[in-house]
């Protein structure tokens, strides 16, 4: 379960976040939307650890640890995966080897054994098979000259492999057609379990119809300031945060 | 190829920090004494039991050496040298020259263990059929400071018509093939070092390859600076017949030391007709401690000439050692489609300075050179590319292509690139392309949310940054390259 | 010391104390010059920013500065296709009032004003300290505080065999503009030997376009030091067509973050001229911007020599430098030596350069003889792609046009 109470975060002097309040119950899947500079993106960057933020109040525990005392690997290692809106690349680093590498260093954390290149393929391939993802995905470097929808995939992948128990999807639908929302959404859909959480950072409502959340927060001047079922989304389709916004103020 | 199957797991093999290979080993030397001068020289020829025409090679160097000035242009500061400051010759003391592996100072041997140099298990192995244990055995002709010590699988090469052998050795039992090339290459008078060393040289490998004969196994050599104030000059000649092959190793260590110590080797390389000669390097000599403090300086003159028509050489290095180096490992193209590569590395960090490059001079036509170097600085270290490729009149329908990036780790360091294209002829191409970048907070952030750590993440980027170059090594040498980029990275990041 | 060189400092005897302004800094910059020589001169030691420059033909040169001019100044003039807009015209290093129109304002001249600014080292430069000894007359160009200045022309005509140190100086105020079209030719074995100094202050926008079109008898050298601070811009633009022996030396230094400085330029040799473009692009702020496309077309037996260097302070993070450098060689016996440097000591910067060398590609001439077009035809319309790329750099159309005119008329005299 993840627990955020009273998160405050700012980046330099400028607050962002101004108390959080938020329970993602095991198993769940929940969604933030909000407008532009709600801080949408920052409550994944601080959830995952990023250090350009600073977090000036409140706590985060996920399944009773203590995130925000941990460093960006070690919350890695304790199930939290973050899928970026704009996936870096990593010029001359192997896709394959990049995801051995983090899988390993995983496990190893966990104290179980690592996998070698023979096994961790055979597991790769059975995952970008099951994701309609062409083999070579893995032969190329990370990132490198994907396009926007290949750079997602990548990342729904590397969340197949690496069988997050928290996943933070940063506006992974940007940029995506219908057919690759589905893949997103099928991959997400596929991890749902008692063990996984997720917490789907969108701004269109349009991946919901797909990756059906349990709730949904509007997310904006760095409050929460509605929460609601899924049908929520819906009614921000239709009516925008304007009035969400008004109301809270 | 094998060079870049993920070795990560080795890194993390390598826990501690601080040189590895640091510690001395007490055996019996004998030195010369300090200084510089006719005596000494002819002390050295006397021991080496060289015959008069070399004695007088040595002299006119050494008369050529006193009139000319240690060149200044490099980017590199280092306080004076006093050549008479240096033991020119040191070797430890020894019987009759050990016959087997059996007869060497056992302390070498264990000296060598210690290295990773793995003598004994090569040893073993060669009481099994070498013709049923491909490419898995590398024949090491190990120098322990001035002296070649322990050359094994001499039986093997000997088979093939392979001359494996030290230098001092070859002029005493090839004298005509030494007379023929020695200095060929690199003139004495080339430059201040390569006269230096031509007069002082006490060691260094000689390889001769028959036509048409492709060397059976790797070749390498260990070298290690030892005993107190002894600079090392290795002379290194190695000569390919027409249609001959030959992969030749260098990897070098050096125990710790408070004053500097002075490496000038010569290296001399001629390829014939359609022969290829692979001569890969990791250098790995201590490079100073983190406050600059003493460190080797790898003062090298480095040269092969593609002679004959389709000849090949490549150099291939990873430099991560010396407190100063100063080396352009360079092809003459002077065959008809002759091709020379150049393939670095180079890792500076702490108050390591590099000025490296090379030079690719195209006089043959249709001759080819590719140059792909990468530049790391780390800490308050200054890294200096510099090349030169120079296209004569007579080089027709010639290319060249060379890539060369900086990677810039930290603020307090320095990465620069000076390349010299000189081009006399209308139809040779040049394309040349740098580029400077650092490891992106971005990059770092993102290999760490998927669990790797810092360092780790360092060294998957950097690896990914120089694995153009890494691929080019001999696999043995990969791996050894992959594990010492890390090492002397270490601390640099955060 | 060669003659060339003694001539020199013997002139500069005979003129102490009756050139205008600092008589120590000229006496200074004599001493320099005298132990300095000219570069590739006498000297035993190679300066290595003169690598691939020798400056022998210039030493063992006999310029007669004071004889009488054999060809007409006006008659070169018209040649030049000036444009109509203010012109300050030099003939023979000194200003010709009759033959100028002269900007609105924020004009003043050396002679009158000797100003030999702060930005330059005679101490360091052979052929700065050289002007800074015998420079008699120059312009100096001001424009105040966010005022246009619209475009001036600033021509030398050279028409002696004599040699000739004009002295400029360019300072744009705060948020000003300016456009300076500069063109020098003649006719004659003259050295003209120019220095100028330019600021560019906060906001300011300096367009700098230069057309070297010397006799092909004459030695050309300039150098020039430019000062750019935060948020300004210095572009400009040199065309390289003349002289035996250019030299043209730029050295700009963006001293304020988000300066910008484009110093790009295009060299057409023929013959057994030698050009050299050589530049020193300092990035000592953050943010700042640096633009160079070079281009060098060579025919004949022509030199060209192309050295850019790109310095990165270690407080400048952020810069953004870009450095493209390509040599077209027409002919078996013509030669390019370049050298692309990069000093950085700034880690998050974005710098990069590419250097080309090679010939016109033949499939594209065959394509173009197959539809007709001769030979000699076709070269010309290749060679005008490849310097397209630079001469864009030109944005005022009307400039640019000016620009293009040149080129073809160099092209019309490697036909004769």
């Amino acid at each position: 379960m993840l627990d955020i109470r009273d998160l405050a975060a700012s980046i330099g002097d400028k607050p962002i976040l101004k108390g959080i309040n938020l329970t993602v119950p095991q198993g769940e899947v929940h969604a933030i939307m909000g407008p532009n500079g709600s801080g949408k993106s920052t409550l994944g960057y601080v959830l995952s650890g990023r250090e350009d933020y600073t977090v000036t109040g409140g706590t985060v525990t996920f399944n009773g640890i203590d995130l925000l005392d941990m460093k960006p690997e070690q919350r890695a290692a304790a199930g939290v995966f973050l899928a970026f809106q704009s996936p870096i690349e990593l010029p001359g680093v192997n896709n394959a080897n990049f995801l051995r590498t983090a899988l390993n260093a995983i496990r190893r954390a966990h104290g179980e054994s690592e996998l070698d290149a023979v096994q961790f393929l055979k597991l790769a391939r059975a995952e970008t098979k099951r994701l309609h993802m062409p083999d070579d995905m893995l032969k190329r470097n990370v990132n490198v000259g994907f396009s926007g929808g290949e750079k997602k995939r990548n990342e729904v992948l590397q969340m197949a492999i690496l069988r997050p128990k928290l996943a933070i999807l940063d506006e992974t639908d940007s940029g995506l057609d219908i057919d690759a929302l589905k893949i997103v959404a099928d991959g997400v859909n596929a991890l749902r379990g008692p063990d996984f959480s997720a917490l789907v950072i969108t701004h269109h409502q349009r991946l919901l119809d797909h990756l059906v959340p349990n709730r949904v927060h509007v997310l904006a001047h760095g409050r929460i300031v509605r929460t609601g079922g899924p049908e929520l989304a819906k009614e921000l389709e239709k009516s925008g945060y304007a009035g969400l916004i008004a109301e809270a103020a | 190829m094998a060079a870049v199957t993920e070795t990560l797991d080795t890194v993390q093999s390598v826990t501690q920090s601080g040189y590895k290979w640091g510690f001395e080993t007490t055996i019996e030397m004998d030195f010369a004494p300090k200084g510089l001068n006719e005596d000494i020289i002819r002390l050295i020829s006397a021991r080496k039991e060289e015959p008069e025409w070399m004695l007088e090679w040595r002299l006119k160097a050494y008369a050529a050496w006193l009139k000319m000035e240690e060149p200044q242009w490099a980017r590199v500061d280092h306080p004076p040298i006093d050549y008479q400051d240096l033991h020119y010759y040191a070797a430890p003391k020894k019987k009759a020259g050990p016959k087997s592996l059996d007869e060497v100072d056992p302390e070498l041997l264990k000296m060598y263990e210690k290295l990773g140099i793995p003598l004994k298990e090569r040893a073993i192995l060669a009481g099994v059929d070498p013709d049923t244990v491909e490419n898995t055995q590398i024949a090491v002709d190990a120098v322990f400071d001035s002296v070649s010590v322990a050359t094994t699988f001499q039986a093997t090469l000997r088979k093939s018509g392979v001359i494996f052998c030290p230098i001092s050795e070859a002029i005493r039992e090839h004298p005509e093939l030494v007379k023929q090339y020695i200095g060929s290459v690199v003139p004495v008078a080339d430059n201040f070092f390569s006269a230096l060393n031509s007069a002082v040289f006490t060691d260094g490998s000689f390889v001769f390859i028959p036509k048409g004969v492709r060397c059976p196994m790797e070749l390498s050599t260990y070298f290690r600076i030892n005993a107190r104030n002894t600079g090392q000059f290795e002379r290194t000649l190695i000569i390919a017949e027409a249609g001959s092959h030959v992969s030749y190793l260098e990897g070098c260590t050096a125990p710790q030391r408070d004053e500097n110590q002075l490496h000038a080797a010569v290296v001399e390389l001629v390829a014939m007709d359609d022969s290829a000669i692979k001569y890969s390097t990791v250098q790995n000599w201590y490079p100073g401690d983190s406050n600059g403090k003493g460190g080797i300086y790898n003062f090298v003159t480095k040269r092969g000439a593609c002679r004959g028509a389709r000849s090949k050489i490549s150099w291939t290095q990873v430099e991560t050692g010396s407190a100063i180096t100063w080396k352009y490992p360079s092809c003459v193209l002077l065959g008809e489609d002759s091709v020379g590569e150049f393939y670095s590395v180079a890792v500076t960090n702490n108050h390591q300075q590099a000025d490296t490059g090379t030079k690719m001079i195209h006089i043959g036509k249709g001759s080819r050179s590719t140059i792909i170097s990468k530049g790391i600085s780390a800490g308050h270290s200054n890294n200096t590319y510099r090349g030169l490729v120079r296209m004569l009149p007579s080089a027709t329908n010639a290319r060249n292509f060379t890539q060369c990036d900086s990677l810039l780790i930290g603020d307090q360091c320095g990465a620069h690139t000076v390349p010299y294209i000189e081009s006399r002829n209308v139809t040779a191409k040049v394309e040349h392309e740098a580029t400077t970048s650092k490891i992106a907070d971005d990059q770092l952030f993102y290999c760490r949310q998927r669990g790797l750590s810092e360092e780790d993440a360092v060294g998957l980027i950097v690896n990914g940054f120089c694995k153009d170059v890494l691929k080019e090594l001999p696999m043995e040498f990969a791996v050894e390259a992959q594990k010492l980029l890390a090492v002397s990275l270490e601390g640099s990041v955060g | 010391m060669s003659s060339g060189a003694t001539g020199f400092l013997q002139r500069y005897e005979t003129l102490i104390g009756r050139l205008p302004g600092d008589s120590a800094l000229r006496s200074a910059a004599a001493a320099a010059f005298k132990a300095s020589g000219l570069p590739g001169g006498t000297q035993q030691r190679r300066i290595e920013a003169w690598k691939y420059t020798s400056l022998r033909p210039v030493a063992e040169a006999d310029f007669q500065p004071d004889t009488a001019p054999r060809h007409e100044v006006e008659t070169v003039l018209a040649g030049l296709l000036l444009l109509d807009a203010p012109r300050i015209v030099f003939a023979d290093g000194t200003l010709r009032s009759d033959l100028s129109v002269m900007p609105v304002a924020g004009f003043a001249r050396f002679a009158d004003q000797p100003d030999f600014g702060t930005l330059s080292w005679p101490d360091r430069e052979p052929m700065v300290a050289l002007n800074t000894m015998l420079a008699r007359d120059g312009a100096a160009l001001h424009v105040p505080a966010g005022f246009d200045g619209g475009l001036v022309q600033l021509v030398s005509v050279a028409v002696g065999d004599g040699d000739f140190h004009p002295r400029h100086s360019i300072r744009l105020a705060k948020g000003a503009k300016l456009t300076v079209v500069e063109i020098s030719a003649g006719q004659g074995k003259y050295l003209l030997n120019t220095v100028a100094e330019i600021h560019v202050a906060e906001g300011a926008h300096l367009t700098h376009i230069r057309l070297q079109d010397e006799a092909v008898t004459a030695f050309h050298v300039s150098t020039t030091y430019a000062d750019v601070e935060a948020g300004g811009t210095y572009d400009s633009f040199t065309l390289n067509l003349g002289a035996r022996l250019s030299r043209t030396e730029v050295r700009a230094q963006l001293s304020g973050a988000g300066a910008i400085a484009h110093l790009n330029a295009a060299q057409i040799l023929a013959g057994s001229q030698l050009g050299d473009f050589t530049t020193v692009i300092g990035h000592a702020a953050p943010g700042c911007i640096s633009r160079q496309t070079v281009k060098n077309v060579l025919a004949g037996r022509s030199r060209g020599v192309f050295q850019g260097k790109i310095e990165v302070a270690r407080a400048a993070q952020k810069t953004d430098g870009y450095q493209m450098n390509q040599a077209l060689l027409l002919s078996p016996d013509a030669e390019i030596d370049c050298k692309p440097e990069l000093e950085i000591f700034a880690d998050d910067v974005k710098c990069s350069h590419g250097a080309t060398v090679g010939e016109l590609d033949a499939e594209q001439m065959f394509y173009l003889r197959s539809r007709g077009i001769p030979d000699a035809e076709a070269r010309s319309i290749l060679v005008r792609a490849f310097l397209a790329e630079a001469l864009d750099a030109v944005a005022d159309d009307t400039i640019r046009a000016r620009m293009e005119t040149a080129v073809d008329q160099w092209w019309e005299r490697q036909k004769a």
